[in-house]
């Protein structure tokens, strides 16, 4: 036996241990399949798919161009509009939670308890969020605004902690140690190395927010979504196509421009 | 442009020598920032009376959901079950489908452009769509049920680790790909010994990781008739039978806790 042979022996095994997992998740996948059915399929379904298919290819144009209110193009801009206004709401009410969840800057139960409710606030669908603002705003954009602006916290706050423990503290005792005031502290310490992190994550969480916008108008939030239930509703593939070609192509263009900003904070 | 309208600073150090400190772009931003707010705040209609005004009215909804109603929770178990299946099967299809798609949108495997390029387009739009709109659409073609949510969620997740994945693949060190190939094994051989090895873990972490997200979609898919507990949701805001949907909530919470906590466990063991 070579010196190869010995190391190719030596090497961990673990084959029993991988064995379990690919019987474990070989057996979740043939209990998941329990819940597929093809009796609900039936030849109108093949149909449909061939009319969508023609809708998406041959979209409106009259609803696409047009500039009147419920032009793709004004929708769009509402969507937009939501996922803004959602975006900041949300990265405001983040930064306080965010430091009630620090375990550096705060004691251990309340970081605790913040970090729970920051988890049920994560865990909680947007949708039901934005049923539950109509009853306080009625339908419309505002509820959307807050349902985003809601649901953008959970995440905000996480990536907001986790910059605020790895916070350089050198910094802050050797700005003590020359005298600066708690205000220079905050100001050239701490801010200067959350800011660009807080950036990021807003405009990454900005980009996540298009997507929860366009959905929202399902449940009469605002945005193009309800056109879009409805135009589904009514099998108007062309109009279907219309306002999916649009809102492809803006969140497009909003993933690359926020790839680009982002890149760039990075490399400042 | 900016330095121009705004010249930078001069300065002269003690020794006479002349530097200069760019002017902030801070006041720019923020004006931009501000004006986007206030024109976003006319579009939507916000308004702050309002909120002050009603908001007592959603903590009067969360009240009524605190105590749950345990009544409802034999109803629950099937609805979440299918939830749980759904997103489930969709993501491990899902995750099985990336992988082709992912060779053929990695530049350094596939030397066909046009292939590459095709990938990467279909990839992208397919990650564009929402899942709602696409379990909308799924509902049309495959009836409702759970069947149309499990598509919907496969769709998302070929999408989601089919992009990481090719990203992972392209970003390899091709130098054992490129020994074995002048060893004289072939290009499927080479990249089963030089390329996998490097990107399993990272694969199986991501589809992981994509498996948690689609957990918490999956809950929602309901709404649009898709299965899994989002209809029961739905139900529940429609008949304003708050106590049943905060115990939905909870289980819910409560689901989506272990199987983070599972994957995570499984995710760090990976890395």
């Amino acid at each position: 036996m070579n010196h190869m042979e010995k190391q190719l022996l030596s090497a961990p095994r673990n084959q029993m241990y991988l064995a379990t997992i690919t019987v474990i998740v070989g057996v979740l996948f043939l209990w998941s399949l329990t819940s597929v059915n093809f009796k609900n399929i039936d030849k109108s379904g093949l149909a449909i798919a061939n009319n969508i298919l023609y809708g998406l290819t041959h979209p409106d144009p009259a609803l696409l161009f047009s500039v009147s209110k419920q032009s793709v193009l004004y929708l769009l801009v509402e969507t937009v509009a939501i996922a803004f206004l959602g975006t900041i709401v949300g990265a405001v009410l983040a930064v306080p939670l965010a430091f009630l969840a620090a375990s550096n800057i705060v004691s251990k139960p309340v970081a605790w308890l913040t970090r729970l409710l920051l988890i049920i606030i994560r865990t909680i669908p947007a949708l039901v969020y934005g049923l539950m603002f109509i009853r306080v705003t009625g339908p419309g954009p505002f509820a959307g605004v807050l349902t985003v602006g809601l649901t953008s916290i959970g995440m905000l706050a996480k990536i907001y902690v986790d910059a605020i423990e790895e916070l350089d503290k050198g910094v802050l005792e050797s700005m003590t140690s020359i005298g600066c005031s708690t205000f220079e502290k905050i100001r050239f310490g701490i801010v200067p190395q959350l800011i660009s992190v807080f950036a990021s994550i807003m405009i990454y969480r900005f980009d996540m927010n298009m997507r929860e916008a366009s959905i929202l108008g399902l449940v009469g939030a605002g945005g193009i979504g309800a056109p879009l239930i409805f135009a589904m509703r009514s099998y108007k593939w062309d109009q279907v196509g219309a306002i999916l070609i649009g809102l492809v192509v803006l969140i497009l263009m909003i993933e690359f421009l926020s790839n680009k900003l982002r890149a760039k904070l990075v490399r400042a | 442009m900016y330095d121009k309208l705004f010249p930078p600073k001069k300065m002269v150090l003690s020794d006479g020598k002349m530097v200069f400190q760019k002017r902030s772009r801070v006041p720019l931003i923020v004006v931009l920032l501000a004006v986007c707010t206030v024109i976003s705040a006319r579009f939507t209609g916000f308004n702050f009376q309002i909120l002050i005004a009603r908001i007592h009215e959603f903590f009067t909804i969360i009240g009524k959901m605190v105590p749950p109603d345990w009544g409802s929770l034999p109803h629950i178990w099937q609805p979440l079950l299918d939830t749980i299946k759904m997103s489930l099967l969709g993501s491990m299809l899902g995750a099985l489908l990336a992988l082709p798609i992912a060779v053929a949108a990695s530049s350094n495997i596939v030397q066909s452009k046009l292939l590459v390029t095709v990938s990467k387009t279909v990839l992208s739009l397919l990650r564009t769509l929402p899942t709602l709109v696409t379990a909308l659409i799924a509902t049309f073609v495959f009836g409702l049920g759970p069947m149309a949510g499990t598509v919907a969620i496969m769709l998302f997740t070929i999408a989601y680790v089919g992009k990481l994945l090719y990203e992972q693949i392209e970003n390899v060190d091709m130098g054992a790909f490129e020994a074995m190939e002048s060893l004289g094994m072939t290009r499927i051989q080479a990249f089963r010994f030089a390329i996998i090895p490097q990107v399993l873990p990272g694969y199986i972490s991501t589809s992981l990781y994509c498996f948690e997200g689609n957990v918490r979609y999956a809950a929602i898919l309901g709404y649009v008739g898709a299965g899994g507990i989002g209809l029961l949701i739905n139900e529940g805001l429609g008949w304003r039978d708050y106590p049943a949907v905060g115990m939905i909530i909870l289980v819910l919470i409560i689901t989506v806790y272990l199987i983070e906590r599972v994957s995570e466990h499984f995710r760090k063991k990976l890395i």
